[in-house]
């Protein structure tokens, strides 16, 4: 549907978009170089025959053990012409910085905050990168796929349980 | 005394002079009343107004992204349950169409409209929900006992469908989980009909009413520019003037060949967001009736055993039919490797969910894109300057709901 899309940034911007496919049930994806981002999604929403206006949705990746290890997604819309483009960026564990896209989406700044808490990927120029659901003192970036998945970090210290079906209350307690 | 009183003379402008106020700190939250679901709002106060404010989510998470992911691909539906938990079909759905888009598997008829017909069910129940809290908020608690009825009978309809009020688990990757009863589809238009004599109850004590009026007109508006801009979706994004609706613009499910109207409003605030609800309240109820009238007898899932399990005569009797179902629940669906983003039209917008397979049983990534997001986000820009009295009908129109918004 948004071939159009495509062609239109390999054509204007060619050496930042370094493949493009369709992939399942026709949703046009391109793979954009990480220090382009930002110049790839201002050309999206202001050429007049694109104009992807809104940002539904901002993610990311962790491919652990593959080159680069982490992707960031976007995910693009223009109400006016109704198509819709996704964009995945490879971004190598070693220098997880991306330009923000918060300057044309305001929609974007807690996508980029989650990215930030649950990955560890930095948006250079973003207004407030904190974390968004974890907490400060929180050590790591949970949704990584090395951080393991009972992996614990109690604020106040957890009472030890001795029997699991009670709880920790006192003992003697119906 | 009182010849006192007498003698001392009130400055004339005395009345219209500005009250001296000090700026404090307002902590809203987690836990309040008026804070569905357990948002923490720092709000900064001149007076009464609200000077700036700032939001702090997260105490609801608890890890759903991280949990599907050590899960099969059907052990995930009762997950989805919990992120709306008011309208937990849709969520179904949602993912269910998500992982069929990266199979490549169409469900057969009588299972779209199943998943159509439920869904707009609970879209009714969630909108029910909004109004009654919403009532409630601004003191018109009757609203709250209407709409609760309302919803609870609907929602009897759906037990006897998924067997239960809230975690409904209806879906599957392939169909659905059961059939209708025989004789539900009676009983359905009965309840439709106690239904809208409820919602036409509320609409005469909230629509025209002054106070609801004085204190939803034009307070938490936002621009059709800003809305856009901030991803907004569904209802306020309708609210606002644009008429993006998933049902209309990229048709799934049986949503082509049903007939309803989408309504879009002009202001874009807090009033134009509960009348948008109201109206599709009444569009649900059509696109039911319609359902339940198109809907022929037939398969609800796919016959197609790599994905949906065999009935159980053919695990017992047969040992293709046991094997297909050890597989099944011991390995899970193998999904093809691959990414998909697939979206639809949630109670309160886009619900998304962009799944990642390496063509294993679990998924390798699952992200929800929650509609209340992008809405939440915008609270602060919307009720900066504003009173803070509007923060709490604001706080109601976006509807935004902890158990998807914070994951």
């Amino acid at each position: 549907m948004s071939q159009l899309a495509v062609e239109r940034l390999k054509e204007r911007l060619p050496d930042a978009v370094s493949d493009a496919y369709e992939g399942v049930g026709g949703d046009d994806v391109a793979i954009v170089k990480k220090g382009r981002i930002e110049e790839v999604c201002r050309f999206l929403k202001e050429d007049p025959e694109l104009l992807f206006d809104m940002a539904p949705y901002i993610t990311a990746v962790d491919y652990l053990g593959e080159d680069p290890r982490f992707e960031v997604v976007y995910e693009l819309y223009s109400t006016q012409k109704n198509h819709r483009l996704r964009l995945r960026v490879p971004v190598p564990e070693s220098d997880p910085v991306l330009a923000t896209v918060t300057t044309l989406w305001k929609g974007a700044d807690w996508y980029e905050r989650y990215c930030w808490d649950m990955y560890g990927i930095r948006f250079e120029g973003h207004p407030d990168l904190r974390r968004l659901y974890m907490y400060e003192e929180f050590v790591g970036h949970p949704l990584r796929k090395d951080y393991p998945l009972r992996g614990r970090q109690p604020l106040v210290p957890e009472r030890p349980v001795d029997e699991p079906w009670r709880g920790p209350g006192p003992a003697g307690r119906d | 005394m009182a010849k006192d009183l007498e003698t001392q003379q009130a400055p004339p402008d005395a009345l219209e002079a500005s009250f001296p106020t000090k700026r404090m700190h307002l902590n809203l939250g987690p836990s309040h009343p008026a804070m569905h679901g357990t948002v923490r709002a720092v709000v900064d106060l001149d007076g009464e107004d609200i000077h700036s404010m700032k939001l702090d989510i997260g105490f609801l998470h608890r890890g759903f992204e991280k949990s599907c992911e050590g899960v099969t691909w059907t052990q995930v539906f009762p997950y989805t349950d919990r992120l709306n938990y008011v309208s937990s079909i849709m969520n179904n759905v949602g993912y269910a169409l998500a992982v069929e888009k990266l199979c490549k598997l169409d469900t057969p008829d009588r299972a779209k409209y199943l998943r159509v017909l439920t869904s707009e069910l609970h879209r009714m129940c969630d909108h029910l929900t909004l109004v009654g809290a919403m009532g409630l908020e601004l003191g018109a608690m009757t609203v709250l006992i209407y709409a609760m009825e309302a919803r609870d009978i609907l929602w009897d309809r759906l037990t006897e469908v998924c067997g239960a009020r809230l975690t409904s688990n209806y879906a599957r990757i392939g169909g659905v989980a059961r059939d209708l009863p025989p004789g539900w589809g009676e009983k359905v238009e009965k309840t439709l009909g106690r239904v809208t004599e409820l919602r036409e109850e509320i609409d005469k004590l909230l629509t025209r009413n002054r106070i609801v009026m004085d204190r939803l007109l034009g307070t938490g508006a936002i621009t059709r520019e800003d809305a856009i801009n901030y991803g907004f979706t569904g209802p306020c994004l309708r609210a606002a003037g644009e008429p993006y609706d998933v049902r209309k613009a990229s048709p799934y499910l049986v949503y082509d060949r049903v007939e309803f109207d989408v309504p879009v409003g002009t202001r874009g605030d807090n009033f134009d967001r509960y009348l948008i609800r109201m109206e599709e309240m009444k569009q649900s109820d059509r696109i039911v009736r319609q359902c339940l009238e198109q809907m022929e007898p037939g398969e609800i899932a796919v016959a197609d055993y790599r994905y949906v399990l065999p009935p159980k005569p053919e695990v017992y009797g047969t040992i293709e039919g046991a094997m297909a179902h050890f597989k099944l629940i011991m390995e899970g669906i193998k999904v093809p490797a691959g990414e998909a983003y697939s979206y639809i039209e949630a109670a309160n917008g886009e619900l998304g969910f962009y799944v990642v397979s390496d063509g294993g049983g679990r998924p390798y990534k699952l992200g929800v894109r929650a509609p209340g997001w992008n809405m939440l986000m915008a609270l602060p820009q919307m009720l900066e300057g504003k009173l803070l009295a509007d923060l709490i009908p604001t706080f109601d129109t976006i509807n935004m709901i902890g158990g998807e918004v914070e994951q």
